[in-house]
């Protein structure tokens, strides 16, 4: 079997057998609202955590997401509140994040700083501007995001697709697609995989890891806008610790911490399974809302050291292809 | 499946013998409460979990860990499970309208607790329980004023947190109660941020500034927890609390209780934990009678003084605070 689909069956493995299992104590939890639910309550996750599986798959980390959505939801209730359109408040900001993306990018590959210091240094810049511009919660009152909140479509038997899981669904396309079928997507994989052969090879990994960043910032912008058409306010207290759930999903969903091997779509099971757990925890209304973080951190132990198992094992694969004959091996690791 | 509904039907009729026939058939609540980050909020959910028990209701309670998404998210489930009412005590007071709009078309009442929301639309929800902050500084002023007479009496406050709504309304309702009594006056106020240790602190800066503390008449703070810091402060200046300074606060937690049962305090108002238990009847009066309760449910704010202190300490103790 490919060790490269392994970790993504092993995930559904997981999302199948959860859902089994709390499908037969609750069997409300097969109606398509709870589906629908799962896609919108988790849309801004889900968006973010696209990003953040393109920045793990280059081998980094991006921490500042949680701030960034925070900083997209109060910047667009105060300029909405001050007059501005809240379309060309989506374009401007969508702009702004890309852009301090981008900058985060430039400072890990000019500056050759581990992305963990210059992305956290981002998370504390972003929270911080969001408390300079208000420290209230703003409510946002336009009939831009009434019509937009009220876009659904009504699947029969009670549930609702809403515009936003609906956006969260196609990022998760076009991620697949940039992941898998463009020239962006195989720079992300092989600078993961190991950047000096991927160097050698011709990656240009100054305008990738720029690229990567943006991308991840740019999402992260998404996603805040979704976040705030999902509360319709502005906070800046919003999202914190999304970055470590955004993490969590993307290694759940088979994606190595260390990079090259992964892909989106595990990510998107990934959210999924956090989402499930959450509802399970919900619907038994008795457990302590903190079972959804232990059994996150429980899942994510057991996927760290499976996925380690799948690296020692395909090493041991090629040591002994290299014994049979007689050439050594180059190719990365994974 | 099967024990559960046994249990949730032995609790019924344990709760049906207990309440005299409430008759809360088989209702399914779900409480989407903010978090646990004081002793009041957890001591509200114990107490809900009691009222729920009493009342043979199956109460799911969804701890939102302080963040609004998860509050909605929980909110989502509930409407899914087909709950029959939702409480919802809101972390912020914006953001609502969607959701509740979601439950509003699945006819499911939505009833606020402890706090309201900013909502242009208030059909989204059945009621709001919540206390009255103002009433409860006239509470408190009015028992001072009947209990000095016509003494003068020079009163420092300890005012909460600037600009928050309890804060202002505390002070506000005290202020109306001692304005008709002109021997009746606040001679310093400050705020002590709802805590302890700056209770404390600022209480001393008051004895020091109050010829020692022997000007000083009586100690106005706007929660228990400073005035326990300015027992402190006061025994510590060599007076006795509650002897030579009248104490009067409120929120009426187990601390309070025990300082005055020691004789080191003389009221408190108290802030109910217990704002599910009038919401739990709202729900089934409107279930079963389709009664339309108002869309405000104000909660007592009752005094406690020391005769029951001892009492309420003990049965306040393990509720959680």
């Amino acid at each position: 079997m490919n060790p490269r689909t392994l970790p993504l069956l092993a995930t559904l493995g997981v999302f199948l057998l959860a859902y089994a299992l709390c499908a037969l104590q609750f069997p409300a939890m097969l109606s398509t609202r709870v589906v629908a639910n799962l896609l919108t309550d988790n849309a801004f996750l889900g968006i973010v955590a696209v990003g953040m599986t393109f920045v793990i798959l280059s081998g980094g980390i991006d921490l500042s997401v949680g701030s960034v959505i925070a900083f997209t939801g109060v910047f667009l209730a105060v300029t909405i509140r001050a007059g501005l359109d809240p379309v060309a408040g989506f374009i401007l900001v969508l702009a702004i994040t890309t852009a301090f993306g981008a900058v985060m990018g430039a400072m890990i590959h000019y500056l050759e700083t581990p992305p963990f210091i210059v992305t956290l240094a981002g998370m504390f810049l972003a929270r911080g501007v969001c408390f300079l511009m208000t420290t209230d919660s703003i409510p946002i009152d336009h009939p831009v995001y009434d019509t937009l909140t009220g876009l659904s479509w009504r699947i029969p038997s009670g549930g609702r697709l809403s515009l936003i899981g609906g956006v969260m669904v196609l990022v998760f396309i076009a991620g697949i697609v940039l992941a898998h079928r463009t020239r962006f997507g195989t720079a992300v994989y092989g600078l993961g995989g190991n950047r000096t052969s991927a160097e050698l090879m011709g990656v240009p990994v100054a305008r990738t890891t720029i690229l990567i960043y943006a991308l991840s910032s740019g999402l992260a912008g998404l996603a805040g806008i979704v976040f705030s058409l999902y509360t319709s306010a502005g906070y800046s207290l919003a999202a914190t610790g999304v970055e470590l759930d955004t993490i969590a999903a993307v290694v759940i969903g088979g994606t190595l911490l260390t990079g090259g091997v992964g892909t989106v779509a595990g990510t998107f099971l990934g959210v999924m399974i956090q989402g499930l757990i959450q509802t399970y925890v919900i619907f038994d209304g008795t457990l302590s809302s903190w079972w959804t973080k232990i059994v996150i951190g429980g899942l994510l132990f057991a996927f760290i050291v499976f996925q380690r198992g799948l690296v020692h094992m395909a090493a041991r694969r090629r040591e002994a292809a290299r014994l049979a004959t007689g050439m050594p091996v180059v190719s990365p690791a994974g | 499946m099967i024990r559960k509904t046994l249990l949730a039907g032995v609790a019924l009729a344990a709760g049906l013998m207990a309440a005299g026939a409430a008759g809360a058939a088989d209702l399914t609540i779900g409480f989407s409460q903010i978090g646990s980050e004081s002793g009041w909020r957890a001591a509200e959910t114990t107490v809900s979990k009691m009222e729920a028990e009493k009342r043979g209701i199956d109460l799911k309670i969804a701890d939102a860990q302080q963040k609004q998404e998860n509050q909605i998210k929980a909110i989502r489930s509930f409407i899914a499970q087909g709950v029959d009412a939702i409480f919802l005590a809101p972390v912020v007071a914006t953001g609502w309208d969607s959701v509740l709009e979601e439950a509003k078309d699945a006819e499911i009442p939505v009833v606020l607790l402890d706090r309201t929301i900013d909502t242009k639309d208030d059909s989204l929800y059945l009621t709001a329980v919540t206390s009255d902050t103002v009433y409860e500084g006239r509470v408190a002023g009015e028992w001072l004023a009947k209990t000095v007479g016509d003494k003068d009496c020079k009163i420092v406050e300890l005012q909460g947190t600037v600009g928050s709504s309890p804060a202002i309304n505390r002070k506000k309702g005290f202020d109306e109660a001692i304005a008709a009594h002109s021997n009746l006056s606040i001679v310093r106020s400050q705020t002590g941020d709802f805590t302890r240790t700056k209770g404390k602190e600022v209480m001393e800066s008051f004895i020091k500034a109050e010829n020692g503390g022997k000007d000083i008449c009586a100690v106005y703070a706007h929660n228990d927890d400073m005035q326990i810091g300015a027992i402190q402060a006061i025994k510590e200046a060599g007076l006795k609390p509650g002897t030579d300074i009248l104490l009067v606060s409120i929120d009426a937690v187990p601390d309070i209780f025990k300082a005055m049962a020691e004789g080191e305090a003389n009221a408190t108002v108290e802030l109910t934990p217990n704002m599910a238990g009038p919401a739990f009847d709202a729900v089934i009066a409107f279930k079963e009678n389709g009664t339309v309760p108002p869309k405000w449910i104000q909660t007592e704010s009752k005094l406690y003084l020391p005769d029951t202190a001892q009492a309420e300490y003990e049965r306040r103790k393990d509720l959680g605070y």
